[in-house]
């Protein structure tokens, strides 16, 4: 297959060298009569909207190289922002935005039927890999609103006579900006510290528990560093102590073992686009014994339990369904080869670079989230080395701003280390071969970057940096 | 009893479909879970399990067939893929 694709992009750049502007009919004749080849049924004029620049040159590969910088796709190695969607769980899909497209709560009719019969498979299957009942899932927009659903719902609900919150200084954004909400609404927030391993600390967390607690929020995975936390314990204090416990586990579902029952968990908030499932679908686990009861935050038909009005997306929630059976199936396979690529990943790095540091405990972290500071050298600049490679330097969310994550500055990370991070997400689609290639661009770029600086300098002079006094006050 | 020429054509379909895939995440992982779940149930001789594998063989490979067909639709070349051209390795 790859040999068609040569020879289509030959032909039409040999007939720009040999003509300089070709006529775009002439141009697109020529890829069509390539393109058909190989592909009768379909074909489907390609990607106008891709590529900016004019509309003849975006019709091909070869062409688009001259109008855009940008040649071919970078390989993914940014698994904890989003996932590849998985082709069984588009083939799922499929005959729900066709065929099958009735509304799953309409009780009149056949195409209501069908579409609600197959929203309670895919809850089924969504309650199967977390231990729970299906009765107890809640299909929401994803983690954002799961979370905001549990931690304001949950909060306010008991508001009458708890006021209290507890949350970690690590946790997404949605959960901290949920509790910043609650604050205003005069509830009191605890934001625990994390120890240098990014765990919390089990005797800070009892002692934060007052008797007007309502609720613990806790990630059971974190986006940056990929530290676990220990579910079961913390199930068990606020058990113990009756404080209802919610995880996001938005990074965690399908990639570590997770049971409610087993873990103690009340709340729990699922993701589809972090488990090779669409975007745009989520779920949120909501333990019926002992009940948790929430106060929805979006008023309407009253679907799912009253917890989140609005028609369920059918096609999206069987495409989570999915999602979650070849979670669960496919679980140890994927999850040894991702402990296997990610072993290859630090080893080779740190077989050819000195002064790398992992954040995040390794031992108690998901090996597909590594996140590593190359000492003196800075992250974003080391990005714009690594075009060919889709990496972040943290979280999705605040890639825009250069300040320096508050994940690594929360485990105590220095400044300078805090501005030289790259995560590697790896996922169930990294190959042996990306991994090899990353770290080569890697090694090449942290060299480069090294020879520049000065600091890189003095270091290997023996200075510390630590002991020059940089300012005369 | 699943005959054993008919299990060997429908991996060896399984894995021709795999390999019509342009993009490389998805080719090469097609390509490496059927030969792995081929190798791991090479033995077995239960007939009911034999029988739910060939079914779930033969449904995955109805799924290649409509997805290879849509995801090269809209596919791109990836660096990956030029990567091997470069080098000349087959892309297996």
């Amino acid at each position: 297959m790859p040999k068609d694709k040569c020879s289509t992009k030959n032909m039409s750049s040999s007939i720009q060298m040999k003509y300089g502007i070709v006529p775009v009919r002439q141009l697109l004749s020529t890829i069509y009569a390539a393109k058909n080849v190989q592909n009768k049924v379909l074909s489907l004029p390609h990607h106008h909207y891709k590529i900016s620049g004019s509309r003849s040159a975006s019709s091909t590969a070869a062409a688009s190289e001259k109008s855009s910088g940008m040649q071919f796709r970078p390989l993914y190695l940014d698994a904890q922002s989003t996932t590849q969607l998985d082709p069984r769980v588009f083939d799922a899909m499929l005959p729900f935005m066709t065929e099958n497209f009735g509304n799953p709560h309409s009780r009149t009719h056949f195409y209501g039927w069908e579409a609600e019969a197959a929203v309670e498979e895919a809850r089924e299957n969504v309650a199967k890999l977390i231990g729970a009942e299906a009765k107890e899932i809640v299909f929401t927009s994803g983690a954002t609103e799961s979370n905001n659903i549990s931690v304001k719902g949950a909060a306010r609900f008991y508001s009458r006579d708890k006021k209290h919150v507890i949350t970690t200084q690590t946790e997404h954004k949605c959960v901290l900006d949920s509790c910043r909400q609650l604050e205003a609404e005069n509830f009191e927030v605890t934001y625990l510290p994390v120890k240098s391993n990014g765990i919390i600390d089990m005797n800070e967390l009892e002692q934060a528990i007052r008797p007007d607690t309502s609720l613990v929020s806790v990630m059971a995975v974190n986006n940056e560093i990929g530290v676990i936390q220990p579910l079961q314990e913390i199930g068990e204090l606020c058990r113990s102590h009756k404080v209802f416990f919610h995880t996001d586990a938005a990074q965690a579902v399908g990639k570590i073992d997770i049971d409610v029952n087993k873990m103690k968990i009340d709340l729990l908030s699922i993701s589809g686009h972090k488990i090779y499932g669409p975007k745009g679908i989520g779920a949120l686990y909501a333990r019926r014994r002992p009940r948790v009861r929430l106060e929805p935050i979006q008023s309407g038909g009253g679907q799912e339990r009253n917890i989140r009005s609005g028609t369920v997306p059918a096609p999206l929630v069987v495409g989570l369904g999915e999602a979650c059976r070849i979670a669960l199936q496919e679980k140890e396979y994927d999850g040894a080869r991702i402990k296997e690529l990610s072993d290859r990943l630090v080893n080779k790095i740190n077989a050819q670079c000195t002064h790398v540091i992992r954040n995040g405990d390794p031992d108690r972290a998901y090996p597909g989230c590594v996140n590593l500071s190359f000492a003196y050298v800075e992250g974003e600049s080391m990005l714009m080395g690594l075009k060919d490679i889709a990496l972040s330097s943290g979280s999705a969310c605040t890639s825009a701003s250069l300040e320096p994550s508050y994940v690594l500055r929360a485990i105590g990370a220095e400044e300078d280390l805090a501005h030289s991070s790259l995560r590697f997400g790896i996922g169930r689609f990294t190959t042996e071969a990306e991994i090899d290639y990353a770290v080569d661009k890697c090694v090449e770029q942290v060299n480069r970057l090294r020879e520049m600086s000065p600091l890189w300098d003095m270091v290997q002079e023996g200075i510390d940096l630590k002991s020059i006094q940089w300012t005369q006050h | 009893m699943v005959s054993r020429i008919y299990v060997l054509s429908l991996y060896h379909k399984l894995l021709r479909e795999g390999s019509k895939f342009h993009n490389y995440n998805f080719r090469e992982y097609t390509l490496r879970r059927t030969r792995d779940a081929f190798k791991v149930n090479k033995s077995e001789t239960d007939p009911t399990k034999m029988k739910s594998l060939v079914e779930e063989a033969e449904k995955n490979l109805a799924m290649l067939q409509r997805q290879v067909m849509l995801g090269n639709a809209f596919s791109h070349e990836s660096v990956m893929n030029r990567e091997f051209s470069k080098t000349k390795t087959p892309p297996t």
